[in-house]
């Protein structure tokens, strides 16, 4: 055959006849046509199963139901129709551009526009540390650490400079906020930029990465171990004697949580705007 | 107090805080491979003079140093607070020594930085093509 496809490319014949006349060959000589028959009758032909390939580089979308915390409005008077408004660019936006689920504490690669890169494109893998904002100017940090140069570029989600936003691994923390990282040991900051998307399960709980982390000496950017900040991802029992840790304490305000001025109930809110956004995406 | 050096290292230390960019007497982490920057220190060098008009200097702008002992002019590529948007911030305040007509005077810059500098192509064409990474 192979000489068959030879002959025929050097009579110069189109590629395309030559690989219709090649299937035709495998087809009709076939190794299961030229077997002898041992019995009378061939043995009836079963179709191999078909395999199933499952691709563990893809990453799948999320079947969870997850609200971006965006969409969800400040306390305020502004006129409800104005988030009303913004909700529906940012739902044209979201057409245009996919923007997975993350979380504080997932690794995130981002690629945008950038007029002076090499490429016109600037990928930056890191973790994320902080999620800021709502509606359109929603934001949020990724922090890597890139030849022991801590480096944090803040995003704005629907800036259009965006291009790709990948999750390469989904999964929380124990706080909402680690901005302590800074402070950290570089260790828990440094993020491979060659990093392979690790699979994850598109539904049920988010992993949550109980990682408690060892910090710097002191002094820090901020009060890490006051009440206010109530963090549970650092290792207060290696840097801070537990009277220094008792100290932290005066700073508490254990009345705040019961100020109902301070109170705003979102579940409502958010079921409200969850159906609001799935009716819109599916139009 | 074993990790010292490690932090020294990463400019950590002895280094201003992220109140404003780079004004006068900000202590500052030169990034380049001159031995000038490179030699350790007992005072770190500090910035006495920013050529801006209001004084306060940002990714890009050239500054007068203080640096053992001697008056060196130096380009600012990365500052700890937090420009606009989709640009990096760094952990330090960084330096790249150069001369008073432009050139750096180390061959290498150790560090990633903010491909916005490129703008400023037709000044420090010489700066940019000693760097190693941009972000």
């Amino acid at each position: 055959m192979a000489v068959c496809t030879r002959g025929l490319g050097k009579l110069a014949t189109p590629l395309r006849f030559c690989r219709k006349l090649q299937h035709q060959n495998e087809r009709l000589f076939s190794t299961s046509m030229c077997r002898p028959a041992a019995d009378s009758e061939p043995p009836k032909f079963v179709p191999p199963s078909k395999p199933v390939i499952i691709d563990k580089t893809q990453t799948v979308a999320s079947l969870r139901k997850f609200l971006s915390p965006e969409f969800v409005p400040p306390r305020q008077r502004t006129a409800p129709f104005k988030f009303f408004l913004e909700r529906k660019d940012m739902i044209r936006r979201r057409k245009m551009l996919n923007i997975p689920e993350f979380y504080v504490g997932s690794i995130l690669a981002v690629t945008m526009a950038d007029p002076n890169a090499s490429g016109k494109t600037n990928r930056f893998v890191g973790i994320c540390i902080q999620r800021r904002g709502n509606g359109l100017g929603a934001t949020f940090v990724l922090r890597n650490i890139i030849n022991n140069q801590g480096v944090e570029i803040c995003y704005e989600m629907y800036n259009p400079r965006i291009q790709k936003i990948e999750v390469l691994k989904l999964e929380k923390r124990l706080d909402d906020n680690l901005m302590y990282l800074r402070d950290a040991l570089p260790e828990y900051s440094i993020v491979d930029p060659e990093m392979k998307p690790v699979p994850f399960s598109p539904t049920g709980e988010v992993p949550l990465n109980s990682l408690k982390v060892r910090m710097r000496p002191k002094p820090w950017s901020k009060h890490w171990e006051r009440p206010k900040f109530n963090i549970q991802g650092i290792r207060f029992d290696l840097c801070m004697t537990p009277n220094q840790m008792a100290g932290a304490q005066k700073h508490a305000q254990p009345w705040r949580e019961y100020d109902m001025l301070r109170e705003y109930d979102t579940t409502e809110l958010e079921e409200q705007i969850f159906k609001e956004v799935q009716e819109e995406m599916s139009k | 107090m074993r990790l010292k050096p490690l932090y020294s290292s990463l400019g950590l230390d002895d280094v201003s805080i992220a109140t404003a960019a780079i004004q006068k007497m900000t202590r500052v982490r030169v990034v380049d491979n001159s031995s000038l920057g490179n030699t350790p220190y007992h005072r770190p060098p500090r910035v006495i003079h920013v050529y801006t008009k209001n004084g306060i200097g940002k990714v890009g702008d050239k500054v007068l140093l203080a640096i053992k002992g001697q008056k060196k002019k130096a380009l600012i590529v990365g500052h700890k607070m937090p420009g606009d948007r989709m640009t990096p911030r760094f952990d330090s305040n960084n330096v790249v020594l150069i001369e008073d007509n432009g050139n750096p005077t180390g061959t290498r810059i150790k560090v990633p930085i903010p491909s916005s500098l490129r703008q400023m192509e037709g000044n420090y064409s010489k700066v940019l093509a000693i760097a190693n990474t941009f972000v």
